[in-house]
């Protein structure tokens, strides 16, 4: 970039062309008082203490005004001093000075600005001080908001308005009396406000403070462990506690921003309910053991029941080396591919998708020491793998998104399940992005589309179909590169036949008008990406569903693009706990247990003989339990009993089962029916690996002690391996774990230019509405959920919505529902009760609910998906009644 | 009942403004249109509706014409004695005439009486003789034939160049050339541009806008549908507070009625241009009446000026589109540019400022109402031949104009010219209208505190300078009307001025120290006492029993 020369006071200096006055005094280490500027926001120009005064005598905010050639602007001339001293006397004397107590004292812009101009008491005492004192805001668990201290410089509404796009504040009433408030000047805690923080840390005096004000000795650097963005944070560390979080500015998966449970809801880490010692026990109650004593006691067990009767859950949250070495354990010491995890429930059809049915083997990066630091990216949704970020990596992925000219999201609630990747996404819409989002109901996202379509529950295939059929009809389809890369395209063709306009249209309920409109949008602005989430995969044909969209982006040629298609996995871990092999069929890097040159490489590299046979999913494990074949359930890190349905078969499976190891931070449900529980350290506790949703590999590192005597999983599985007199867990490190996982995947090709059009066919739902279950039911994303954790996140279960059961205001009166009432969801399976709330967010036929997961699986029994075997739970047949008049139901 | 009636064709005009119908006028109206209807006369006598007549003061009016009776204060009762008037045999009632003050002699001629006769009414011409809510009225008048004329027999360009040649100056405030204005938003590029009428008249004591809506609506939407045309625009807004519902009402009515004549909508008078107004209500924020506020308020944003350097609104206003915001007078004035030529509304005024000028005079005056005079009579001519002086025989202090952004002026700068240039060397402005006479019991410190009052409520919070300077000083000025004034604060208020005027951001930050800069100019010897010996010269402050 140019740069120009200017003069500030007596001084030359040289600054970026375009830039503004403020910002090139600043780069050059100058100071110009100034409140309500902030680099990240766009110039308010509002608290006019910036004013500097031109050549030509003019005054102007140096916030707004451009630099010119040979301008010569001085910050400190009488006309400056006697117009910019009054304002900041004035704010001072507006402000109830109080210092000492502030807790924002030695990082206070006003602090600064008043010693920066030497502004004694006796000027600002001239002053008429403030009569009345505002009361404090102290609603909201994680900050509060003194108005009193509040300059109004409107950073905190910008911040909501620009940054996070929700504006839940803004300035309210006129005159002296103006401040910054929620809608109807409510509580901020009954605002639109999510809690996300990006104004706290950006308020520059007291108005604005988190709660928590210990201030860390130390930070370490590691990746928040909710969702799948990985976002990049500091722990702030004093005394071997976790005493706040920070978010990393140079990260360019978050850019500094985090969401309201990577910046508040981390201090699970010291909850009082962690699990702190070993136990042993069942039923009458668990006594604290020796980890010597406990290991033992697993390895006894073990012995007995190597082979098939063996099944291990790994879990979505631990680390890749973790996982890798629980695979290996069960495969290696265990002798068992019964090995799963929660992706299963979730995202399984994704990879079944694209990995299986595709043909597409997404080679697992030859994880490398750089690898480590930077990580590798799945592309292409993890087809396409292997570029270490030191390559130019860094522009390809999710950071992608903000390049794509059209975004369909489908199946996703992203400011609520992936809030970071949210921003994200609206930063895109805002640059002219045109984006369309698909959803039954009205979803936050559903403000910044273009075009927003309300398919009927489960119908998503049909819309898509047709939206092909819409592209290869008006010829928009991309010829070359289906021609170059593609087969199996006129089996393709042939089966859209199936998906004339008007069947799409009676199928789905979206007009025709509308799907071509939308598949002009998509084939005609590329690159174009898709997202989506369990809103598609969690049906008795999510694999499909899946295909279809890869049908999509294959023939529109958008597949090519890095961000072409981006599956949102839920759980920060859940895509590395697939690469490592934690799946029945798969080792590291999707590598085939059936095929036998694989197996015998690892036989090799494991220096042990292997079972041959594929093992069992999440959902057959538990059958195969409760059939007695599998007699040792060892669990980790996973709350069965609550998130998979139905309920009651799980219990029967735990009940079942000869020996459950149960090994996590936490208590839960599932925990209840382990012979022995092992306490595991968290995130904060140990270093690793996590894999993002785009397949990126962070490290996390270790910033205080495990808590108690809880031990991070790899170490407690290599304890136990070696208890069983087992070789190769002789780890001292995760970085020699991790130069193992590289060698097993080592020389896997990187990347793979043909796909495969998918023929498919439109099938309804498992579950369809008849005339005693009319309604549908469908689950909803809470913001302050993130899992387990959040529940034993302080604060977090406050802002949390409470368990509602949302419903037309159109069906609930003709089911003769009211507000605010009790009552009963009944399905073919089960029954709940819960309180009522009318929303027209959620159209009529449906009926929405944020309730914890295991209510929800005790109301289905859901049908498998014959290739992912996921439980369809994503919708329900129900009927509600008042909980009144239900007694006799 | 049969009555004889001579040939004479009468109207019977009744001033229906918001100001008559406070005070009555819609009884009387009424009790006039029962009466006629039980007499079957309706051939010969006609009672009409109008908007305000101008002296407000008088209200009930009554005018009859075509003689030009003028009846002042009329009553119900009056009704039926007004009609036996007109009746053969009949004769003027003399109680109800308007009385010179001086004379205490009866004028029975509304064209007779000072108020009117000083005065040069173009713009309010026909408020108070035509219904408002009549387009036929209007167009008996000689109305949209300036639209036809722009249409028909004018460019665009032509347009512009006419209004420029004019001089006209807008009658917002600012008094920016409006020629100028329209002819950069016709050079800004882009297909679709706005037209923005702002009639959001907040000034305490000014109601000409209102008057002028109220009164002749059709002649400010011709002016808008003119300038529409002459900058490309296709639609537009009028922009008027939700408290004035008699002109909202009047509004609505009489753009429904040029809609049905073809005057707007699609293809306008069959020709290829489209235009049509909405009616935008404020909410009741002062300062929407500045531009970009008010351009943020339509746009559903909350309505708070935007910061400079930015575009001019001209080029980026409304949605970001190139937008044409003008005063109601100003649009008003359009029609009668186009229809009478530039140079018959240049002749009149002074150097800079062309035209009429319209005030609400109102205060320690004799006659209150609405007025019109030339650029450039003085003030002298205002207070004295149109408003009769001051009241109970006391003396002339000082009239402060241009409303809560305005000045004070002390007597002896009475003989000044009022034109925009005049006031805002003396120190104020000639604002949009307002115009206050004061006389020697007025205190000068309790006015400014007033003024200071008012902005502090009404600043819109956004910049620091403003929001806590039109505070601090309303509170020491109010500090100083209590005796509790300290000897450094006639300097602290001078120094907060100059910083609250250099650093706001808008137009009313930038004014707002006007009120205690012109009193400190001209009475800072009231402040001293005030401050130095606990006394109000004019002995308004400071409650009685601290005078011993």
């Amino acid at each position: 970039m140019e740069k120009i020369a200017i003069r500030i006071d007596d001084q030359d200096i040289l600054a970026q062309k375009g830039s503004t006055i403020l910002e090139a005094v600043l780069v050059n280490k100058i100071y110009i008082p100034h409140l309500c500027y902030h680099p990240d926001l766009k110039p308010a120009g509002s608290c006019r203490v910036c004013l500097v005064e031109l050549d030509n005598g003019q005054l102007v905010t140096s916030c707004r005004t451009p630099i010119k050639e040979g301008m010569v602007i001085h910050t400190k001339s009488s006309l400056v001093e006697r117009v910019r001293r009054p304002i900041v006397e004035m704010i001072i004397a507006n402000h109830h000075m109080d210092c000492r107590n502030c807790a924002k004292k030695g990082q206070c812009e006003l602090q600064r600005i008043r010693a920066y101009m030497k502004i004694d008491k006796k000027s600002v005492q001239r002053l008429r001080l403030p009569k009345e004192e505002l009361p404090t805001d102290d609603s909201n668990p994680f900050f509060l908001r003194d108005h009193n201290k509040c300059v109004l410089c409107g950073i905190c509404v910008r911040t909501c308005q620009e940054i996070q796009m929700v504006s839940a504040i803004d300035f309210a009433g006129r005159g002296n009396t103006t401040k910054i408030a929620a809608f109807g000047d409510k509580p901020i805690a009954q605002s639109g406000c999510e809690s996300c923080g990006e104004c706290v840390i950006r308020c520059p005096v007291g108005a604005l403070v988190p709660r928590n004000l210990r201030r860390p000795a130390q930070e370490v650097k590691t990746i928040c462990p909710y969702c799948s963005v990985g976002c990049s944070i500091f722990l702030g560390i004093r005394e071997d506690a976790v005493v706040n979080v920070r978010a990393d500015n140079y990260s360019p998966v978050n850019n500094g921003h985090l969401c309201v449970k990577g910046r508040f809801g981390l201090s699970f880490v010291h909850s009082p309910d962690r699990l702190t010692s070993p136990l042993i026990g069942r039923q009458g109650g668990f006594v604290e053991v020796s980890w010597d004593k406990a290991l033992e006691s697993v390895a006894e067990k073990l012995k007995k029941y190597r082979g098939e009767e063996f099944a291990l859950i790994a879990s979505t949250k631990c680390t890749n080396e973790e996982n890798y070495i629980a695979q290996k354990f069960a495969r290696v010491v265990m002798g068992s591919n019964n090995i799963d995890n929660s992706a299963r429930l979730c995202h399984a059809p994704s990879l079944a998708a694209m990995v299986k049915t595709n043909g597409i083997t997404p080679p697992t990066p030859p994880l490398t020491k750089g690898g480590i630091d930077g990580g590798y990216l799945l592309t292409k949704g993890g087809i396409e793998r292997g570029y270490p970020l030191s390559k130019g990596g860094m522009e390809r992925g999710v950071s992608d998104i903000e390049k794509a000219a059209c975004i369909l999201i489908i199946g996703a609630n992203v400011t609520r399940s992936h809030p970071v990747l949210g921003l994200r996404l609206k930063k895109a819409v805002e640059s002219g992005a045109r984006l369309i989002v698909i959803s039954s109901e009205e979803i936050d996202i559903c403000r910044f589309a273009e075009i927003w379509m309300k398919p009927y529950p489960g119908t998503d295939l049909a819309l898509i179909m047709g939206m092909c059929k819409v592209i290869v009809d008006e010829e928009l389809l991309d010829n070359s590169f289906i021609k170059g890369h593609c087969d199996n395209v006129e089996d393709f063709m042939e089966s859209l036949d199936d998906f004339s306009s008007g069947r799409v249209e009676r199928i789905t309920g979206v007009s025709r008008d509308m799907v071509a409109e939308v598949a002009r949008i998509y084939a005609t602005n590329k690159p174009a990406t898709i997202l989506w989430a369990t809103g598609i995969t969690q049906y008795s044909h999510g694999t499909n569903n899946v295909l279809s969209l890869l049908n999509l982006s294959i023939l529109t040629g958008n597949i090519k693009y890095p961000s072409g298609l981006i599956p949102l996995w839920g759980q920060n871990n859940a895509l590395g706990a697939c690469d490592m092999g934690c799946l029945p069929d798969f080792y590291p890097g999707y590598q085939p247990v059936a095929d036998p040159e694989i197996r015998k490489k690892f036989e090799t590299t494991w220096g042990k003989s292997l079972n041959p046979e594929q093992g069992l999913t999440l959902m057959e494990i538990l059958d195969a339990t409760r059939e007695e074949k599998i007699k040792v359930l060892y669990i980790i890190g996973s709350d069965l009993l609550s998130n998979v349905a139905p309920s009651k078969k799980v219990k029967d499976a735990l009940k079942k089962a000869k020996f459950v190891v149960f090994q996590d931070m936490f208590l839960n449900e599932t925990a209840k029916f382990a012979y022995v529980i092992l306490p595991a350290a968290s995130f904060a506790e140990k270093d690793g690996t996590f894999t993002n949703t785009e397949g990126k590999v962070q490290r996390i590192n270790k910033a205080i002690d495990p808590v108690g005597n809880s031990q991070p999983d790899w170490q407690i599985i290599c304890g136990l391996a070696k208890g069983l007199k087992s070789n190769g867990f002789d780890f001292n490190s995760t970085e020699e774990i991790m130069s193992e996982i590289s060698s097993v995947t080592a020389g896997l090709p990187v990347q793979k230019d043909k796909f495969r059009f998918m023929p498919l066919q439109y099938k309804p739902p498992a579950e369809v509405t008849d005339i005693d279950y009319p309604l549908v039911l469908t689950t909803e994303r809470d913001l302050y959920s993130g899992g387990f954790l959040s529940r034993k996140a302080e604060g977090l279960n406050i802002l949390r919505t409470k368990e509602l059961i949302y419903i037309n205001p159109r069906d609930a009166a003709d089911f003769g529902i009211k507000d605010r009432e009790m009552v009963r969801v009944i399905s073919r399976w089960g029954q709940i009760s819960g309180e009522a709330r009318l929303t027209g967010t959620t159209p009529t036929g449906l009926i929405t609910m944020n309730l914890l997961e295991e209510k929800i699986n005790l109301l289905i029994n859901p049908v498998l998906d014959p290739i992912a075997k996921t439980p369809e739970t994503k919708i329900c047949a129900v009927r509600i009644v008042p909980q009144k008049e239900s007694q006799d139901d | 009942m049969e009555v004889r009636l001579s040939n004479k064709q009468y109207k019977v005009l009744v001033g229906l403004g918001t100001c008559g119908i406070s005070v009555g006028a819609e009884q009387v109206f009424l009790a006039l249109e029962r009466e006629l209807s039980e007499l079957n006369v309706k051939e010969s006598i006609q009672v009409k509706r109008t908007g305000c007549q101008g002296f407000c003061q008088q209200e009930p009016l009554v005018i009859v014409e075509p003689e030009g009776i003028f009846y002042t204060k009329v009553k119900p009762d009056d009704v039926t004695e007004i009609i036996q008037s007109l009746l053969p045999e009949g004769k003027p009632l003399d109680r109800l005439f308007y009385r010179d003050p001086a004379a205490n002699k009866p004028i029975p001629h509304y064209h007779k009486i000072p108020f009117y006769s000083k005065q040069e009414r173009t713009i309010l011409k026909h408020c108070g003789y035509i219904d408002p809510e009549d387009i036929d009225d209007y167009l008996e008048i000689g109305g949209y034939k300036a639209l036809r004329k722009a249409f028909f027999e004018m460019t665009p360009e032509s347009i512009i160049y006419e209004v420029k040649s004019s001089g006209i100056r807008g009658f917002g405030g600012a008094g920016f050339p409006t020629g100028r204005k329209w002819e950069s938003c016709r050079n800004a590029p882009g297909d679709v541009k706005y037209v923005i009428c702002n009639a959001d008249e907040g000034d305490p004591g000014a109601f000409q806008d209102r008057s002028v809506m109220e009164g002749n609506p059709h002649s400010v939407i011709e002016g808008m549908i003119i300038a529409a045309y002459a900058i490309g625009a296709q639609k537009g807004f009028i922009y008027v507070r939700a408290e004035y519902p008699l002109a909202v009402s009047r509004l609505k009515i009489a753009i429904e009625q040029a809609r049905q004549e073809g005057f707007l909508g699609d293809n306008i008078l069959d020709s290829d241009f489209s235009f049509d107004i909405q009616i935008f209500q404020g909410a009741g924020a002062f300062v929407c009446g500045e531009s970009t506020a008010l351009v943020r308020s339509i746009e559903g944003k909350r309505g708070m000026p935007k910061v400079m350097p930015r575009p001019r609104t001209t080029e980026e206003g409304l949605w970001n589109k190139p937008t044409l915001l003008n005063n109601v007078k100003t649009f008003a004035n359009i029609p009668l540019i186009i229809t009478n030529g530039s140079e018959w509304f240049a002749n009149r005024g002074t150097g800079k400022s062309k035209g009429t000028a319209v005030f609400s005079l109102t205060g320690k005056v004799v006659n209150c109402g609405l007025i019109e005079v030339p650029m450039g009579v003085t003030l002298r001519n205002i207070i004295y031949d149109i408003g009769g002086g001051v009241p109970g025989g006391k003396a002339l202090k000082a009239v402060q104009t241009g409303g809560p952004s305005g000045g004070c002026l002390p007597v002896d700068m009475i003989d000044m010219p009022v034109d925009f240039d005049s006031l805002t060397r003396a120190g104020s402005i000639m604002g949009s209208g307002g115009m206050v006479v004061m006389d020697e019991d007025t205190c000068m410190v309790d006015v400014a505190r007033y003024f200071l009052d008012f902005n502090q409520r009404e600043s819109c919070g956004q910049c620091i300078p403003c929001r806590l300077g039109t505070k601090q000083m309303f509170e020491i000025l109010d500090d100083i009307t209590k005796g509790e004034g300290r000897p450094v604060d006639i300097d602290l208020l001078l120094e907060l001025s100059e910083a609250i005027k250099r650093s706001s951001i808008c137009g009313l930050g930038k004014t707002v120290p006007n009120p205690v800069l012109t009193t400190l100019r001209y009475f800072r010897d009231e402040y001293e006492a005030h401050i130095h010996e606990k006394r109000c010269p004019a002995g308004v402050c400071m409650s009685k029993g601290e005078d011993d």
